[in-house]
């Protein structure tokens, strides 16, 4: 299943391959780059990108692996899998990652994949809700949202969805915690610049979830977000809410037409 | 009476005038403090949304102290923004300009202006205000109330970029 990426990934690996990020900014990135957007990818160190240019050496692979196990396993007291309802996840999810957060009628706001996939843990399988950051869950996303790799990043944000992207367009330039900052300080006004050791990124989600080294781990989106929100010493929000839905909701507005890239490794 | 809702009014320092309906008295100056919790931080005079011209301690800072402020991570964490000259320490910054010589472009007041809060200067910036402790939003637990250095710190750390000459 990882082959076909792993061909598709190699010529572009050979061509970056040596070239710092610095040399290359303002300069060809392939499909990681559209017009101005540029992934986390492109800000990504040479042998960070490496490993994620190779499915086999992706330790997220591991995740999605079981995710792909978890698919088809029963749970719950319908004992049912996803599988039972969904058949076979490469036809079924495709997409998904690409237009998700979405608007979810019966709760009436825009949901992201995490909280879909504990609905239909709840609802249909009446299993336990998992955890934000089990291995469950990074499991099953990554795998879910791995349907869509290489679909360009595509949400609704019209309808009923507008005012949530609105709240989340809305945090994004809310300072805060007692650095004063908001996202677009250090995204907006100063992507391609040094803070310190990294290298700050235009801040885009198409990654999510992904294997981040200085996590020796897999680490969800709002993971990220409070990995953020904290530095500037402002207190984060819940795994899931409401506020870093909506907000993912924006990003993902920012970043549309980048490709899905679940799951990334980063640095 | 200098409340923390009011600061938003300070920013430019002109503004207060009115409000005080002292502006012949102040002049150019305007009275504003850090904290609505007066006194805890002190306060100070703004002229000309530009320069903070007198010590917040009544005393000159220790430039070898303001050194130690400005490169330690938990305090100044200067180096997270800017290049200094300041060899010893890898990982400069690059969101800010370039601390060398800064002490040539500015003086004393108008660096004590961009230590206490820079958004006097210039209200989008990324620089965070050191001596402010109000009007922050969603301050993580434990760091509520305070400001990021003490009235000393701010003080020797002027008297550091003082000696920062080109
Ligand atoms: C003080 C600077 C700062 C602020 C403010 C900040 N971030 Fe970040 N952010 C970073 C750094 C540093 C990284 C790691 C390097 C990178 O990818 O930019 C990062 C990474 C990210 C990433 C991961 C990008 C990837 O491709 O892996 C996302 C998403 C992100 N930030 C979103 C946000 C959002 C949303 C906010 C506001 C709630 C925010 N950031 C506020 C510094 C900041
Ligand atoms: C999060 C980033 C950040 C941090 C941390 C930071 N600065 Fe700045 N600083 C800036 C930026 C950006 C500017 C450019 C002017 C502006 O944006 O207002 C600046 C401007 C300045 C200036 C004016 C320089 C000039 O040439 O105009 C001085 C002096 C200064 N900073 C000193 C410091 C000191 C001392 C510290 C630590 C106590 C510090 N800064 C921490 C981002 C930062």
């Amino acid at each position: 299943m990882h082959v076909k990426i792993l061909i598709g990934t190699a010529a572009a690996t050979a061509v970056l391959a040596g070239f710092s990020s610095a040399a290359l900014t303002g300069g060809e990135w392939g499909k990681y780059q559209v017009g101005d957007l540029r992934s986390g990818y492109t800000y990504a160190a040479p042998e960070t990108r490496a490993i994620q240019d190779d499915d086999f050496e992706n330790p997220a692979m591991l995740a999605l692996d079981y995710g792909a196990e978890l698919w088809s396993m029963k749970d719950g007291d319908a004992n049912k899998s996803c599988a039972d309802c969904h058949n076979d996840a490469e036809d079924s999810m495709k997409g998904v990652g690409a237009r998700y957060p979405a608007f979810y009628e019966p709760w009436d706001k825009p949901i992201n994949v995490e909280l879909r996939i504990n609905e239909c843990r709840e609802n249909n399988m009446k299993a336990k809700p998992w955890k934000y950051e089990s291995r469950e869950m990074l499991g099953m996303t990554s795998y879910v949202k791995y349907q869509s790799r290489d679909m360009p990043v595509n949400v609704d944000i019209g309808g009923p969805s507008t005012p949530f992207f609105q709240k989340g367009k809305a945090f994004y330039y809310e300072r805060r915690g007692q650095l004063d900052l908001a996202c677009k300080h250090c995204h907006e006004d100063n992507s391609g610049n040094m803070i310190r050791a990294n290298l700050l990124s235009q801040g885009q989600s198409n990654g999510f979830p992904t294997y981040r080294l200085k996590w020796q781990g897999v680490g969800s989106l709002h993971r990220r977000f409070r990995g953020c929100n904290s530095q500037v010493r402002s207190t984060p929000f819940g795994y899931g809410s409401d506020e870093y839905v909506n907000l993912e909701l924006y990003l993902a507005w920012r970043g549309r037409g980048l490709p899905v890239e679940s799951p990334s490794v980063r640095n | 009476m200098f409340s923390g809702e009011r600061e938003e009014t300070l920013r430019t320092g002109r503004y207060l005038i009115p409000i005080l309906g002292i502006a012949g008295l102040l002049a150019a100056f305007a009275l504003a403090s850090g904290d609505a919790r007066a006194e805890e931080l002190a306060k100070f005079m703004v002229k000309d949304g530009n320069s903070i011209p007198q010590s917040l301690t009544g005393r000159p800072g220790t430039p070898e102290n303001g050194r130690k402020v400005a490169i330690d991570r938990k305090k100044g964490n200067c180096l997270a923004c800017h290049a200094m000259p300041v060899p010893e320490q890898p990982f400069h910054g690059a969101v800010g300009p370039d601390l060398a010589g800064v002490g040539s472009r500015y003086d004393a007041g108008e660096l004590r202006l961009r230590i206490v809060n820079p958004k006097y200067a210039n209200p989008d910036t990324i620089m965070p205000a050191f001596y402010k402790a109000n009007g922050l939003h969603r301050v993580l637990k434990g760091f509520e109330g305070k400001s990021l250095l003490s009235a000393e710190e701010v003080e020797d750390v002027v008297a550091y970029l003082v000696t920062l000459k080109e």
